[in-house]
């Protein structure tokens, strides 16, 4: 199949996806209890107000005719008003998106590295006493989810040791001279190290209560990889050439042995995204995942919708990176 | 002064020997041939020279002399540098012994540079000249693909120049025609040959296959199930060999000048016979 | 290697045992929760209010891990928790099971149009994050105990849905399935009779697996105040409650915390070390 076809198809599958899971936001919420534009106005609102203001949200129409028209208008941008915040929904979206990205990638960085390492020194150690104690952690860190990590890290660093920030995404007293809502990155590039301090403090204890859960399964898929690449042939010449065992692990087996746990490692990094809706409320972090929730909770249509859909994108955006980055760094599939 | 000394060596894996009071010499530039059949232990005696003896395989008793150093005697590091400096390896299977995500020049340039503290040109070159001498066409561009790119045969070669790279004093070739195409074989034995000449390099080759030891070896040794059961020269081998096991082996290859003849197993006799001798030397090391 | 051997299946046998045991000591807890609990756990008393725990300065004898900010004793709330939980636990993981697993199973063996259908509904199903998933399901199912088991349910079906199918066509690939088809035998008949025992191991360590699952979800959901409507305790309501007075009175968070902790653990020890025995090749 030529490279264009393929391409074709992964979209067509994508472009399904969404639709399914637009189709289901749409129907499910539809069944929600309770009057959500009733729930806007004061409580001696008249007849004709409330049903105005259910015209202006579309809400007299039939369902089908209001998924066409949601539709339609999503196709071109536009992803309806938040009911609550009375402001476009796309906007809102994007504006709480960069922060939930920033969170899940700094997760993603600190899971690689203490998976990684991890996975290096139980693989360097095997057969010791080190490397089940690196088991027995890993099954603990495996075992337990994100969110009773998270309750672990508020009470050690939010009570005992109040080293990082529990609350917030920023010091609420700093002054944020920033164009676009991606803090950290652009604190780095305007080298306002200060304020870059005063995030990454806040953001580090949700990050790595995400995280843990991810270094784990990294770390054993890793280890398992590693040791049997190890047993390979070229590995065994490699040590009569002369090379030590950390250059073995290093150089011959740990490149081999990362790109079988790639996909499992992809699609455990989207679990961890969909982690970000509690642990953002847990640590009052404004992200995405935290006004998910409140618009949940408020009954506010569009912008639950806007925000599914907006989380499914980020899914099967990097899925299909993924599976990019895979075929890229496979030497077979790169020149074959 | 042989180049490579084994005396008394054993192994043994759990409750299972492996080698049995293994001894055996390599004169330098000699070609030494390991015979036997599947789980004789021949490879296992290359490994527990290089060092790469499964974890689960202990070495016990007797020594491995290189080059007058005993190699039980070094620590793990320098046991590594003196096997990294002075030996090499041709493996059997040249599918899974290059490394799938590097270019194989190289995999030949970087122990040179790595290790052994060459210049990044001077491997270069080097390569270049070997991939040459192996009878590989257009080295250049051979250098910079990928082991998948290339046939079992090209992949032999190049595992051939890498373990000459370095002027290696020992090499030991693990079956390195058994996993080759017929008609490849026998071009990759007659390389090994010219090569083991061009640089005197003692060569202690592994094999099943009586006619290559007839074609490549001056010396051999006959083992089952870990024990010696003959050390002599092709030349006395081929003319008469002393135990019968051996004659009962060499009974069983097929001849060329008899092709119609059926093919005849060992005799069960025999193989009891040396099953005896093996529980014979089993009791009176059992104290041990 | 023999004494390699003995060497791991002892850590696994401890582990079978350990998760087990501490599983069987919560279910008897919380069973005998009325005869056990020192005190009725919805009862408030201001007087009692804040109590730290036993080994603590300015504890009273009644109240061994505690008090809340209204005076209920955090032992007994603790136990009368645990039965939501279990039951949670124990229904919406079985149900989960049946669902996921039969339509897993359905798909892997007969494949064609029906595995089709259901894997592209997995697909859908993946792109949701689950917690959103679960919080928008109990906004149109309303709160209690049932929707939680509901909630849960259509949520995590896919994670046996994937795993049985993938279990299913491999088992189909193999011979014995193809003599059973040339015998003559129906195939629904096949998929039970022959794949679904094989199959079965998986299913068992899923299943503890998903219990683990189910309470953490009733634990997120009692975090965000969408559980049961009713003052009944749940870990995860005390946990809520236990944030908001963390520097005042850290035990109504930290001993709930702890449980919860070792029963997911628990569970998920318990899959792994089931995993460990129905492996006929130990490593």
């Amino acid at each position: 199949m030529s490279l264009l076809l393929q391409i074709l198809s992964r979209l067509m599958t994508m472009a399904v996806t969404l639709f399914g899971v637009a189709v289901i936001v749409f129907f499910v919420i539809r069944v929600v209890p309770g009057n959500p534009i009733a729930m806007m106005l004061p409580p001696g609102a008249s007849v004709e107000d409330i049903a105005r203001l259910e015209a202006l949200y579309g809400f007299d129409k039939s369902i089908p005719e209001q998924f066409y028209i949601w539709l339609s208008g999503v196709l071109q941008g536009d992803f309806g008003t938040s009911i609550t915040a009375r402001q476009p929904v796309l906007d809102l979206v994007l504006s709480r998106l960069p922060a939930t990205l920033e969170l899940s990638v700094m997760a993603l960085l600190i899971a690689i590295i203490m998976g990684g390492f991890m996975a290096l020194a139980g693989t360097r150690m095997r057969g010791t006493k080190t490397e089940a104690i690196v088991d027995v952690t890993n099954g603990v860190a495996l075992s337990v989810p994100d969110f009773l990590w998270g309750l672990v890290l508020v009470l050690l660093f939010g009570v005992l040791w109040p080293v990082f920030h529990i609350s917030g995404r920023v010091s609420p007293a700093l002054d944020l001279p920033f164009v676009t809502h991606f803090y950290l990155i652009e604190s780095l590039l305007r080298l306002r190290f200060d304020i870059m301090a005063d995030l990454l403090s806040h953001m580090f204890m949700p990050a790595l209560a995400l995280a843990i859960p991810l270094a784990a399964v990294i770390a054993q898929l890793l280890k398992q990889s590693l040791k049997e690449t190890l047993h390979l042939d070229y590995v065994t010449l490699a040590r009569t050439q002369g090379y030590s065992e950390n250059q073995v692990i290093l150089r011959e087996a740990l490149p081999n042995a990362v790109l079988p746990t790639l996909t499992l490692i992809g699609v455990q990094f989207t679990f961890l995204i969909g982690g970000t809706v509690i642990i953002e409320r847990l640590f009052s972090y404004e992200g995405l995942g935290n006004m998910a929730i409140d618009a949940v909770i408020n009954r506010d249509l569009p912008l639950i919708q806007g925000i599914v859909i907006m989380f499914a994108l980020i899914f099967t955006v990097v899925n299909r990176l993924v599976d990019l980055t895979y075929a890229l760094l496979n030497p077979r599939l790169r020149n074959g | 002064m042989s180049f490579l000394t084994i005396n008394n060596l054993s192994a043994h894996i759990g409750k299972r020997k492996i080698l049995r009071d293994v001894s055996l010499s390599v004169q330098a530039g000699e070609v030494c041939g390991l015979v036997g059949e599947s789980g004789a232990g021949k490879s296992m005696i290359g490994k527990a020279v290089l060092g790469t003896l499964p974890r689960a395989i202990i070495a016990t008793g007797g020594e491995i002399i290189l080059d007058g150093e005993n190699l039980q005697d070094l620590t793990p590091t320098q046991r590594r540098q003196v096997i990294g400096a002075k030996t090499a390896l041709i493996p059997q299977d040249p599918l899974t012994a290059l490394n799938p995500s590097r270019r194989v020049g190289a995999q030949i340039t970087n122990r040179l540079v790595d290790i052994l503290g060459w210049s990044k040109s001077a491997a270069q070159h080097r390569a270049l000249d070997l991939l040459g001498e192996v009878q590989i066409n257009d080295p250049e561009r051979v250098m910079l693909c990928y082991p998948h790119e290339l046939s079992g045969g090209m992949r032999q070669r190049l595992l051939i120049a890498a373990a000459f790279a370095a002027e290696p004093r020992l090499i030991i070739a693990d079956e390195p025609t058994t996993a080759l195409d017929v008609t490849v074989q026998k071009q990759i034995l007659r390389l090994i040959k010219e090569m083991q000449n061009r640089y005197g390099t003692a060569l202690l080759f592994v094999t099943h296959d009586l006619g290559v030891v007839a074609k490549v070896c001056q010396s051999l040794l006959v083992l089952y199930e870990g024990m010696v059961l003959e050390r002599t020269t092709v030349q006395d081998f081929f003319t008469g060999p002393l135990h019968p096991y051996s004659r009962a082996l060499l009974e069983t290859t097929p001849k060329y000048t008899d092709p119609t003849g059926s093919l005849t197993p060992i005799p069960p006799q025999i193989l009891d016979a040396v099953r005896a001798e093996i529980v014979a030397y089993d009791q009176a090391h059992a104290h041990v | 290697m023999a004494e390699a051997r003995a060497k791991i299946t002892r850590p696994i046998g401890l582990r079978l045992w350990l998760s087990a045991g501490w599983l069987i000591a919560l279910v008897l807890t919380t069973l005998l929760a009325p005869v056990l609990a020192p005190q009725d756990p919805l009862a408030q008393d201001l007087f009692t209010s804040r109590l730290p725990p036993f080994w603590i300065d300015g504890s009273e004898p009644g109240y061994p891990l505690g008090s809340d900010s209204l005076g209920r004793d955090v032992l007994s709330r603790m136990m009368y928790g645990g039965r939501v939980a279990l039951s949670v636990a124990l229904i919406a993981g079985t149900l989960t099971c049946l669902l996921g697993a039969s339509l897993g199973l359905i798909a892997g063996y007969f494949r064609g149009w029906p595995d089709i259908i259901i894997s592209r509904l997995v697909d859908i199903w993946m792109a949701f994050p689950p917690v959103l998933f679960a919080i928008l399901l109990i906004a149109v199912l309303g709160t209690g105990l049932t929707s939680i088991i509901i909630a849960i349910v259509v949520i995590d079906w896919t994670r046996f849905a994937r795993v049985v199918r993938a279990e299913a066509i491999g088992q189909g690939a193999m011979d014995y399935v193809a003599s059973a088809q040339v015998a003559g035998h129906r195939r629904f008949g096949i998929m039970v009779q022959e794949i679904l025992p094989n199959v079965l191991p998986t299913i068992c360590v899923l299943l503890t697996l998903e219990m683990g699952i189910a309470v953490i979800v009733e634990a997120i959901l009692s975090f965000v105040n969408l559980s049961i409507s009713t003052d009944q305790p749940t870990w995860g309501g005390m946990i809520s409650e236990g944030r908001l007075s963390i520097h005042q009175a850290w035990w109504v968070l930290v001993f709930p915390l702890i449980i919860l902790f070792l029963t997911v653990l628990s569970f998920s020890q318990l899959g792994e070390g089931l995993k460990d025995r129905f492996d006929p090749v130990l490593k």
